[in-house]
C-alpha cells in the first residue's frame, strides 16, 4: 500500500511525528504507527540468530518491491553469495532485484589479521565506497550489518567509535533511512554502546527459549517523537520472512455483525435468543471431559458446510481419521463436507511448535483456506507449550484476527473435574462473546448432561441450564429447564 | 589515478624480487601525502631500484576501493611479492611499516 499512489492534493492526515518508512515487516509497521522514521538511522540489536539480518533485508525488498525505493546491503559478514543465499528459504529473491537496479549487496571484509596499522587513518574509504553504492542505485534506503565488524576488525577502538558517530550523520546528511544492525551488550543495548548515537530509532531483537521452546521477540525500546508500543512482541522467521504478532485492541476496531449463524443444535439455538450466535463471534465451549465439547463444535461445522461455507478445524487433540470416525457415530459425516472441499480439518501436536509458529501457522491457514469458520479444538493444550499467560495472549491475538476477517471462532477449552465451573483456564471467557458451558453428573446410576449459556454478548439468551443427550442424531437438548439460574 | 613510477638506480641487491605497492588516498590531504612521502622514503632506504608505488586516489575512483576490500585511508597494498599485505595508516611509524611490509621480523607487539 504505497502511499505515493495518492497523487498530489492536501492530505487528510494530520501531520505529527516524524515520517516514516514501511518495513513491509508483517505487524512492525502496525506497532510503530508506519515503520522505521525516514531518513534517520535505526538500530536493530540482538544476539547472533536473532534475525538482525533477516529484519535489514525485509526492510530493504520491500523498498525496493513495494516503495520504489532502492536499497544498499553492506554486509560486513556474509559475502554477496552468501546473503542472497541464505535468505532465498524465506522467498527474497537478492539475485533478481540486484539484477533489476532496485538493490546492490556490497560485500565489505574486515579480518583483523589482514591488517598492519602503521599511523593515523580514518575510515573515508568506506564513505568513499558507501557514497559509489548509493549513488551507483539511486538508494534510499541502507543496511549495515553488522557494525561490530568495524570494531573488531580495525585497530584503536576510539578512532572507530569516532568514524561510526561521523557515519551516522553522514547518512542522516544524505537523507537515506539506514537500519545498522548491532551486537547485543552486556550491560548495554548494543556491544558498543552505539545506542548512545542513534538518537531516532533503537529495536531490541532477543530468542528466549521458555520450557525447551525457543520464542522469538522484538520490543521498540526508543521512538523519537513517536507514539509506539514499548511491550514485548513475539515474532517468527517463517516462509514469507519475518512476522511481528502485534496484540492490538482487541475486537474494538472490529464491525459488530448482526447476523447470526445457527449453532446446528436446534435447542441451543433456542437457548440463544433462537438465531443462534453472532457472525464473526467468537464462542467458548467449556466443559470436563467427555462432555461433548467437540460434538457441540462439529455440529456447528455440519450446519455451516450443509449451508455451504468454508470451516477449517484446528486439531491439536485427535487426527482428522479419528475426528470423522468419532462423529460418524453420532450422525455427523463429515468426509462428504471435506470431498466438498469445504471442510479441512488441519492436525497438529501443541508440543511439537512454539506458540508463535502456531499462530503463524494458523494465519497462513486460514489465509489460504479463506474460512467463514474456525474451530481450534481444544484450545487448552496451548498451556502444555507455553505459559498460562503465554497461552492467553496468544489466543487473544488469534481471536482478534479473526474477528478482523469477520471469521466466527469456536474454540473448546476442557475444565477439569476438580476445578469451579466458572474457572476457565487462561481467564480467555471475559474475551469470548459467548461462552457455552457442558458439564456431567452423576445422578441415580445414570450419567446426566447439562448444557448452559454462561454468556452471550448483545443476545436475550436463556440463562437455564438444560439437560441435554448424544444420540446417533448427535446432540438432543431436552425443552424444558431443569433448574432456574443457580449461583 | 596518478602513476608514479620510482627505480632507484643504485641497486646494491642481487636480488632481482619486483614489489608492486599501491597506496589508496582520498583526496590530497596532509595524510595522503605525508603517507607517500613515508612510503618513498622507506622505499628507498629498503627496496630501492625494485619497486613501483601506485596511488589510487578513492575520490577519482571510489569504484576501485571495491577490488582491495578498502576501508581505512590511507591503505598500502603490498600486492607482489605475494602474499597479499595491507598497512593501514600514514606510515609514520617505519617500524610497524617494516613489519607490516615484511621487511622485518615482528619483535614487538
Amino acid at each position: 500500500m504505497p502511499d505515493t499512489e495518492n497523487g498530489p492534493g492536501p492530505s487528510l492526515e494530520p501531520v505529527a511525528g516524524p515520517v516514516k518508512s514501511p518495513t513491509g515487516i508483517e505487524g512492525f509497521d502496525e506497532i510503530t504507527g508506519g515503520g522505521l522514521p525516514t531518513g534517520q538511522v535505526s538500530l536493530v540489536c540482538g544476539g547472533p540468530g536473532s534475525g538482525k539480518t533477516i529484519f535489514g533485508v525485509s526492510f530493504l525488498v520491500a523498498g525496493a518491491v513495494d516503495y520504489r525505493e532502492p536499497g544498499v546491503f553492506v554486509a560486513f559478514e556474509e559475502t554477496e553469495e552468501e546473503l542472497s543465499r541464505n535468505v532465498a528459504s524465506l522467498g527474497f529473491n537478492l539475485d533478481r532485484l540486484c539484477d533489476e537496479g532496485k538493490l546492490l549487496v556490497d560485500y565489505i571484509s574486515i579480518e583483523r589479521s589482514e591488517f598492519e596499522a602503521a599511523g593515523e587513518f580514518d575510515l573515508e574509504g568506506l564513505f568513499i565506497r558507501l557514497a559509489h553504492s548509493i549513488d551507483s542505485v539511486g538508494a534510499k534506503r541502507v543496511v549495515l550489518d553488522t557494525i561490530e565488524a568495524l570494531f573488531g576488525g580495525l585497530p584503536n577502538e576510539a578512532l572507530v567509535r569516532f568514524e561510526v558517530r561521523r557515519l551516522f550523520r553522514w547518512l542522516k546528511d544524505r537523507g537515506v533511512t539506514t537500519v545498522v544492525t548491532g551486537e547485543g551488550g552486556k550491560d548495554s543495548i548494543s556491544r558498543y554502546g552505539l545506542e548512545e548515537y542513534v538518537a531516532d530509532c533503537v529495536i531490541l531483537l532477543d530468542n528466549r527459549v521458555t520450557n525447551q521452546v525457543a520464542t522469538r521477540r522484538l520490543q521498540v525500546l526508543k521512538y523519537r517523537g513517536s507514539v509506539h508500543e514499548t511491550s514485548e512482541f513475539p515474532f517468527i522467521i517463517g516462509a514469507r520472512g519475518l512476522s511481528v504478532l502485534p496484540i492490538t485492541s482487541l475486537g474494538l476496531a472490529h464491525p459488530a455483525s448482526k447476523d447470526r449463524v445457527s449453532s446446528g443444535i436446534e435447542g441451543l439455538d433456542e437457548m440463544l435468543g433462537i438465531k443462534g450466535y453472532y457472525k464473526g463471534s467468537t464462542v467458548l465451549v467449556t466443559g470436563t471431559s467427555g462432555s461433548g465439547k467437540s460434538i457441540v463444535a462439529q455440529h456447528f461445522v455440519n450446519s455451516a458446510c450443509a449451508r455451504g461455507e468454508r470451516c477449517l478445524v484446528l486439531a491439536f487433540e485427535e487426527s482428522p481419521e479419528q475426528i470423522k470416525r468419532n462423529m460418524m457415530s453420532v450422525g455427523i459425516d463429515l468426509d462428504r463436507w471435506m470431498e466438498k472441499g469445504l471442510l479441512k480439518i488441519q492436525a497438529r501436536r501443541p508440543s511439537l511448535l512454539g506458540l508463535e509458529t502456531h499462530l503463524v501457522n494458523m494465519h497462513s491457514f486460514v489465509e489460504l483456506f479463506k474460512p467463514e469458520i474456525v474451530v481450534v479444538d481444544p484450545i487448552t493444550t496451548f498451556i502444555t507449550v507455553g505459559t498460562v499467560s503465554e497461552a492467553a495472549a496468544m489466543l487473544a491475538r488469534l481471536m482478534d484476527f479473526l474477528k478482523g476477517l469477520n471469521i466466527t471462532a469456536m474454540l473448546t477449552s476442557l475444565t477439569s473435574a476438580n476445578q469451579s465451573i466458572e474457572a476457565t483456564q487462561m481467564n480467555i471467557s471475559s474475551l469470548v462473546d459467548t461462552w457455552i458451558l457442558l458439564s456431567n453428573v452423576d445422578q441415580d446410576n445414570e450419567r446426566k448432561r447439562f448444557i448452559r449459556v454462561m454468556k452471550s454478548r448483545g443476545m436475550a439468551s436463556s440463562k437455564s441450564i438444560r439437560e441435554f443427550d448424544i444420540t446417533n442424531d448427535g446432540v438432543l437438548i431436552q425443552d424444558t429447564a431443569v433448574a432456574s439460574e443457580r449461583k | 589515478m596518478t602513476q608514479t613510477d620510482l627505480k632507484a638506480s643504485g641497486d646494491t641487491d642481487n636480488d632481482n624480487e619486483k614489489w608492486t605497492l599501491r597506496l589508496y588516498v582520498a583526496g590530497q590531504t596532509g595524510r595522503s601525502l605525508a603517507a607517500l612521502s613515508n612510503l618513498k622514503t622507506i622505499c628507498e632506504e629498503h627496496l630501492a631500484g625494485k619497486y613501483t608505488i601506485e596511488v589510487i586516489d578513492l575520490i577519482e575512483k571510489p569504484q576501485l576501493a571495491k577490488g582491495d576490500q578498502i576501508l581505512a585511508v590511507p591503505t598500502l597494498v603490498r600486492l607482489l611479492p605475494e602474499p597479499i599485505r595491507k598497512i593501514i595508516g600514514d606510515l609514520s611509524e617505519t617500524e610497524r611499516v617494516l613489519v607490516g611490509l615484511d621487511l622485518k621480523p615482528d619483535h614487538g607487539s
